[in-house]
C-alpha cells in the first residue's frame, strides 16, 4: 500500500476545517463548498465519522456504551481509513479539491483528551496526507458552549464526554470536556500550520476571508471542470 | 520467577500491569494447522489441572465482530480499513476479556493474536512499521506458539475437512492467481515468510505442525508446564536437572522478551 498509495500523483488539493463544536466550521465549509461547486470546480466534501460501513458498529458501540478510549479511537480511525482509501485519496488523485469537515486533528484532540497516547494516535493516522490548507475556527470556549447549549434540550453522551466521568451533569461534563479539547487544539495550531479564523466575526465576513485565503493558497482555475466527460456527439 | 506483564509499546491507558496474575498463551497458525484442536486439548488439560481458562480469538468481539463479518462478505473495504477494523475487534477483546481474565488469574488461550493480523496486512502492502505501531497497544503474551505446517499439507487438511478453500485464507482478494489452489499455496508461503521475519522481532516459538496432534500437544504441554511452574515461583525443587533449568531460562527469556527492541 505504501507504494501503490504514494506513487500515484496527487493532483488535487486537500482543505480541512477544524474547531470546537459550535465554532461554526460546518457552516463555513458548507458555504465554501457551495461557492466552489456553483462556480464550476471539481469539489468533494467529506465529513468526520460518516463511512456507511463502519457507522453501524460505531452507533452500536456508542449506544450500548461498549467503547473505551482505545476502541473509540480505533473505530474512528477505521471510519476515517474507509473514507480515505475509497474517496479522499482517489479523488485527490483525480485532481479534486477535497473539503474535509474535521480531519485527523479532531482525533488527535479528542483521543488525547480521552487518555490515548498522543504519539500512538499520530502513528495510527500517519497514512493520511497533510492537508494543503487547514482552517481552524477559533472561538472562545464560552461562545462555543453557549452556541451549542442554548436552546438544546440535551447533549449526547459521548459529545458531552460523559464516558470520562468528569461530572454526572451532562452540561458540566460537556464544559469540562470541550475545555480540554480546546487546549489540545491550541497546542496544534503551530505544530500543524493551522490558519486561524476568528469565528466570532459575522459568518459572511469569515467566509470572505476563507475564500480570499483559499485563492492565494490554491491555483483555483486548475480545478475547473473542462468540457464534458463524454466526447461530444457529432451528427 | 516470571517477568511482570508488559505492553509492546505504550499500551492501553489505565491498566495496572502488576495486577495481571494470569497467563496469556497464544497459538498461531493457518487454517488447517491444527490450532483449534490444540487449543481444545490444552483447555481440557489445564482445566483438569484446576486452572480456569478463557478462550479468545479473532473476530469475536462484542463490539464489531458481526459488522466486520458483514463487511468481509462484501469484500469492499480497503486493506488499511480492514486492518483497523480488526484492530478494533482485537482491542475490544483485549480490554474486555483478556485483561479482566488475567486480572482474575485465568489462563487465557488465544486462538491467534496480533501476528496473524499483522502478517495479513503486511503481505497486502501495509507498512510493517505502521502495523506494529497500531498493535503497540497489545499485551506481550507469556508464550506464543506458531504451528508451522507446509502449504501443501494445509491444502490437504482444508479440503478434506471442508472440500473447499476459504477465499481469504487463499488470498484470493490479492488476485495473484485466478486458480484457487495455486493462490492458496502462494498466499500461505507469503504468510509463512512474514511469520519467519516476525519471529526474530517478536521471539515466538515455532512448532513443527506437520506432526500428529498428539506429538504437538505433548510438546506444547511441556513448554507450558515450564511457564506455569515459573509462575508459582517453584521453578525447581531438585536442582540436579540442569537441563531443565536451562530450558526454563531459555523459554522464559524467549517468551517474555518477545517484543523487546521495538
Amino acid at each position: 500500500m505504501s507504494e501503490s498509495e504514494n506513487k500515484e500523483p496527487i493532483g488535487g488539493k486537500l482543505v480541512a476545517v477544524e474547531g470546537l463544536d459550535g465554532s461554526g466550521k460546518s457552516t463555513q465549509v458548507y458555504l465554501l463548498k457551495r461557492w466552489l461547486e456553483l462556480d464550476g470546480y471539481k469539489v468533494f466534501f467529506t465529513e468526520w465519522n460518516s463511512s456507511a460501513i463502519v457507522r453501524k458498529a460505531t452507533r452500536k458501540g456508542k449506544k450500548r456504551q461498549l467503547l473505551t478510549s482505545t476502541t473509540f479511537s480505533l473505530i474512528h480511525s477505521t471510519d476515517f481509513a474507509d473514507r480515505y482509501e475509497r474517496q479522499i485519496l482517489p479523488l485527490l488523485n483525480a485532481g479534486y479539491i477535497v473539503l474535509a469537515d474535521r480531519y485527523v486533528f479532531t482525533a488527535f484532540a479528542r483521543d488525547a483528551v480521552r487518555g490515548c497516547d498522543r504519539d500512538w494516535i499520530r502513528k495510527l493516522y500517519s497514512f493520511a496526507m497533510k492537508p494543503d490548507v487547514t482552517f481552524y475556527f477559533d472561538v472562545p470556549l464560552k461562545t462555543a458552549l453557549s452556541r451549542i447549549l442554548d436552546g438544546r434540550t440535551r447533549v449526547k453522551y459521548h459529545e458531552a464526554g460523559m464516558d470520562m466521568g468528569y461530572s454526572k451533569d451532562p452540561y458540566e461534563s460537556f464544559r469540562i470536556f470541550q475545555g480540554k479539547i480546546y487546549n489540545e487544539y491550541r497546542h496544534m495550531v503551530r505544530e500543524y500550520d493551522f490558519i486561524r479564523i476568528d469565528a466570532e466575526e459575522p459568518p459572511d465576513v469569515q467566509q470572505a476571508k476563507v475564500r480570499e485565503i483559499l485563492e492565494t493558497r490554491i491555483d483555483l482555475p486548475r480545478y475547473r471542470w473542462h468540457g464534458s466527460i463524454y466526447p461530444r456527439h457529432v451528427p | 520467577m516470571l517477568r511482570p506483564k508488559r505492553f509492546y509499546g505504550k499500551g492501553l491507558p489505565g491498566v495496572a500491569l502488576d495486577q495481571l496474575r494470569g497467563q496469556l498463551i497464544v497459538v498461531e497458525g493457518a487454517d488447517g494447522s491444527g490450532r483449534s484442536t490444540q487449543i481444545d486439548m490444552l483447555r481440557n488439560w489445564l482445566e483438569r489441572r484446576g486452572s480456569p481458562t478463557v478462550n479468545v480469538g479473532l473476530k469475536r468481539s462484542m463490539l464489531v465482530s458481526r459488522e466486520l463479518e458483514q463487511a468481509m462478505q462484501g469484500n469492499i473495504l480497503g486493506t488499511r480499513t480492514l486492518s483497523l477494523f480488526y484492530a478494533t475487534d482485537f482491542a475490544d477483546q483485549l480490554e474486555n476479556r483478556i485483561i479482566p481474565a488475567l486480572r482474575s488469574g485465568f489462563i487465557v488461550l488465544a486462538d491467534r493474536y496480533i501476528y496473524t493480523l499483522m502478517s495479513r496486512a503486511i503481505v497486502r502492502g501495509v507498512e510493517r512499521a505502521w502495523i506494529r505501531d497500531v498493535y503497540s497497544i497489545a499485551l506481550v503474551p507469556d508464550a506464543v506458539f506458531y504451528l508451522a505446517v507446509s502449504p501443501k499439507i494445509l491444502v490437504e487438511r482444508n479440503l478434506r475437512k471442508h472440500a473447499v478453500l476459504d477465499y481469504w485464507e487463499s488470498g484470493m482478494d490479492m488476485h495473484r492467481s485466478s486458480n484457487m489452489y495455486s493462490s492458496f499455496i502462494e498466499y500461505q508461503r507469503l504468510i509463512q515468510k512474514e511469520f519467519k521475519a516476525m519471529q526474530e522481532h517478536y521471539g515466538f516459538e515455532t512448532i513443527n505442525g506437520n506432526r500428529s496432534p498428539r506429538a504437538i500437544q505433548n510438546e506444547l504441554r511441556g513448554k507450558i508446564e515450564v511457564i506455569l511452574n515459573g509462575k508459582s515461583g517453584l521453578i525447581e525443587e531438585e536442582s540436579d536437572d540442569s537441563n531443565r533449568e536451562e530450558r526454563i531460562a531459555r523459554s522464559i527469556t524467549t517468551f517474555a522478551d518477545g517484543g523487546k527492541g521495538d
